[in-house]
């Protein structure tokens, strides 16, 4: 019963905020003119073949892998009340880094991918390092340093892709892109697993990252509630000074969060390198560490959250070609990722507040019952 | 707690191995890698007996960018007129990383021939060309593909930017001109190279004030105000003609130029009627025109009448690529840049497609 009604109120909350942020945006939608119920149809409608239903399917699926991976690595930080806001610049420089490389080396297949998923972990944890040693060693606020960096990562991937980390395979002319991984490096995918679902297999293989992403999500999951880790992450987080007090070292737990966190960032761009693009170029996919922000918000920083959050984000982003066939504007699905974030955040607070009224009603009423039967047997005694 | 950390980490290796493992078990599904690597070759000589819907990839920007992507659809909308096909538009999401899922949904639609506008679908455009070998996609700009079902048209930018180049030379009071490019990446060096070429063919003295609004060779195509504060940092400096290949940031470099009441220089389209804005269009001294929608109407119609298209590189020697005389501004220079345009026709000025610095 008890956790019947922990999950409802867990699941409440962001349910009730996903349905305010449609009401939202089909209000929004009628006042721009559009007919909501067209947009609305056209977000859940997955194209009228079955190649294209599973194709859709394919882009929900592998679009979700990078946005849980970078709510989680958001989360992990937030955990403590740090906030990450790194994780796009930590996960362009291990991705340039990993795709270097993963593309000169040449090894046998699992053990390749281990190592480019490790040097991915190491880029991604290094450049997180450098806000987490000034916040420690000077105090510097973490959100302006990590915003910053974001803009050197950009220059410093493009700086490394286009001078020592360029193809010199490659010969001369084309945009500088990193070595192509070899086949070793090649992650299979899932493709015709969808015939057991009975449905068609769809043109490309939906990336088997997916395996390495429920598995940090378990592993990130236990981390967080069953270890010793975990609960000084929870408790610096929860109060600082508590913490501190009962001989967590802060400066200890900041380094190793943020370190985690980049680590996980690390991960990120590795479903588009390990099975899509094969390579660091012009075309890598960017912005992921900005909407793991929010996946991370929409997930309230649990890892099933975050699960159901990415797709949700996913599923709205694969919907924007649907809308822009409809004749409305693909940019609707971002007007709804927002809104949702915008709502979550409202919603939480305000079941925040009536919980607590409850709790705050429940202990009340459990001190009042020693005096409730006695003015009643008194009453009684009275009438009597 | 020492030991939590590494344990974990080495759990997650651990764990790593054993799914890279389980998943050597079922194979990859035929076709799906054979495109990039090793394979030469994919997909087939597609001929196409009717045309009755054509799909469109938007570059990023979308619609209405009054620049390269507008272009495009000028040209699909003149085909659509004179042969009457039903045309689907897609554009990318913000960050760009759907290009592939457009095509493939444009393919699964049933639409016969596919365009992508811009370099940027390169490798996405061929991976999908292998997934649906019986579709003809065409892509503007970028290199040469390896699929027998992707034709790709070209265009000879640093030629057209050269002539604007000389242009902006002969316009400029102060011996300075500016440039604003969107990025590092090859084809938009193309345009600076040809620019600071034709301005140096000349006045062998002038000066090429360059900014680049993103470092690395994407984006930069969005973004007005960077273009304006870098437009304004050269006005500063001397710069009276100012060039940009930067899509819809270029609405920056005009403001910019007409602000200070020097000269801007559009790209792609004839800016001074796109740009929508007298008060700018007065400011803008000529455009490179890039003609896209020529190119677009002509593979259209090619597959009409033929069945199917061929890659091209269009010159200036086709009038892929040109100059505006739009607003009467350069009427006086028509002569000199004419005469520029047939010593390169001819040979005599080999435009170079990269910049000397």
């Amino acid at each position: 019963m008890t956790a019947v009604r922990r999950l409802g109120a867990a699941l409440a909350p962001p349910a009730v905020a996903v349905l305010i942020a449609l009401a939202i945006t089909a209000l929004l939608l009628t006042v721009l003119g559009v007919d909501a119920l067209t947009a609305l149809r056209a977000l859940v409608d997955f194209g009228g073949s079955a190649q294209g239903q599973a194709n859709q399917l394919r882009t929900l699926l592998t679009g979700a892998v990078p946005l849980f991976l970078a709510g989680v690595a958001v989360s992990v930080a937030f955990r403590m009340n740090l906030f990450n806001i790194g994780v796009e610049g930590q996960y362009r420089v291990a991705a340039v880094c990993a795709a270097y490389v993963g593309g000169e080396l040449a090894l046998p297949m699992p053990l390749h991918v281990l190592v480019i998923v490790l040097v991915a972990m190491l880029a991604g944890a290094a450049y997180a390092a450098v806000p987490a040693v000034l916040k420690v060693t000077r105090g510097v606020n973490e959100v302006i340093t990590t915003i910053m960096l974001n803009s050197i990562a950009v220059g410093l991937a493009a700086y490394l892709v286009a001078g020592p980390f360029r193809d010199s395979t490659a010969g001369e002319g084309g945009n500088p892109t990193t070595r192509p991984l070899g086949e070793s490096a090649r992650l299979p995918g899932f493709q015709d697993s969808f015939l057991l679902l009975g449905l068609q297999p769809p043109t490309r293989p939906v990336t088997g990252f997916i395996v390495v992403a429920v598995v940090v999500g378990v592993v990130v999951a236990l981390l967080v509630s069953r270890t010793r880790f975990g609960f000084e992450l929870r408790a610096s987080g929860a109060n600082p000074t508590a913490a501190v007090a009962s001989g967590i070292p802060a400066k200890a737990m900041v380094l190793r969060a943020m370190l985690l966190s980049g680590a996980l960032a690390g991960l990120v761009g590795l479903p588009e390198l390990l099975s899509e693009d094969y390579s660091y170029g012009t075309s890598f996919t960017s912005g992921l560490g900005f909407t793991g922000i929010a996946v991370a918000l929409l997930g309230r920083n649990s890892v099933p959250g975050i699960a159901v959050a990415a797709l949700l984000f996913s599923f709205l982003d694969r919907a924007g070609p649907s809308l822009e066939t409809q004749g409305i504007p693909p940019s609707v699905s971002t007007i709804i990722q927002g809104t949702v974030v915008l709502t979550v955040v409202v919603v939480n607070e305000v079941a925040a507040r009536l919980l607590a009224r409850r709790e705050d009603r429940r202990v009340r009423g459990r001190t009042e019952p020693a005096a409730v039967p006695a003015a009643a047997a008194q009453q009684g005694e009275g009438r009597a | 707690m020492r030991r939590t950390l590494p344990g974990a980490a080495l759990t997650l290796a651990a764990l790593l191995v054993a799914s890279g493992c389980a998943e050597d078990a079922p194979p990859q599904a035929g076709g799906s890698t054979s495109t990039e690597g090793g394979g030469s070759t994919c997909g087939n000589e597609v001929t196409i007996d009717e045309v009755t819907s054509v799909g469109l990839a938007f570059d990023s920007g979308g619609r209405g960018d009054l620049s390269f992507n507008d272009a495009t659809v000028a040209g699909l909308e003149q085909a659509q007129e004179e042969i009457g096909f039903e045309a689907t538009e897609l554009s990318p999401n913000a960050d760009g990383s759907n290009r592939g899922d457009l095509l493939r949904q444009l393919a699964d639609a049933g639409n016969n021939p596919i365009i992508g506008n811009g370099f940027q679908f390169s490798e996405d455009m061929d991976t999908v060309a292998a997934e649906y070998p019986d579709t003809q996609f065409i892509r503007i700009d970028g290199g040469p593909s390896d699929c027998a079902n992707v034709a790709v048209l070209t265009f000879a930018e640093p030629q057209g930017s050269f002539l604007v180049g000389a242009a902006a030379a002969l316009t400029s009071e102060t011996g300075v001109v500016g440039y604003v490019g969107a990025n590092t990446s090859e084809l938009i060096e193309g345009f600076r190279a040809g620019y600071t070429q034709g301005a140096q063919a000349v006045n062998p003295d002038i000066e090429v004030l360059t900014a680049t609004l993103e470092p690395g060779p994407e984006d930069g195509y969005n973004d007005p105000a960077a273009a304006r504060v870098a437009a304004e940092a050269q006005i500063e400096q001397g710069a009276d003609v100012l060039y940009h290949a930067s899509g819809s940031s270029g609405v920056g470099v005009f403001e910019a130029a007409a602000a200070a009441d020097v000269w801007g220089i559009g790209v792609d389209q004839d800016q001074y009627n796109t740009i929508g804005d007298p008060a700018l269009a007065e400011h803008i001294l000529t455009s490179m025109l890039k003609n896209l929608d020529a190119a677009v109407y002509e593979s259209l119609t090619t597959i009409v009448e033929e069945g199917s298209v061929d890659s091209q590189n269009l010159t200036l020697a086709e009038d892929g690529v040109g100059y505006s005389t739009t607003g009467g501004f350069i009427d006086d220079l028509v002569p000199q840049l004419e005469e520029y345009k047939q010593q390169i026709v001819d040979g005599e000025i080999e435009v170079s497609a990269t910049p000397a610095s």
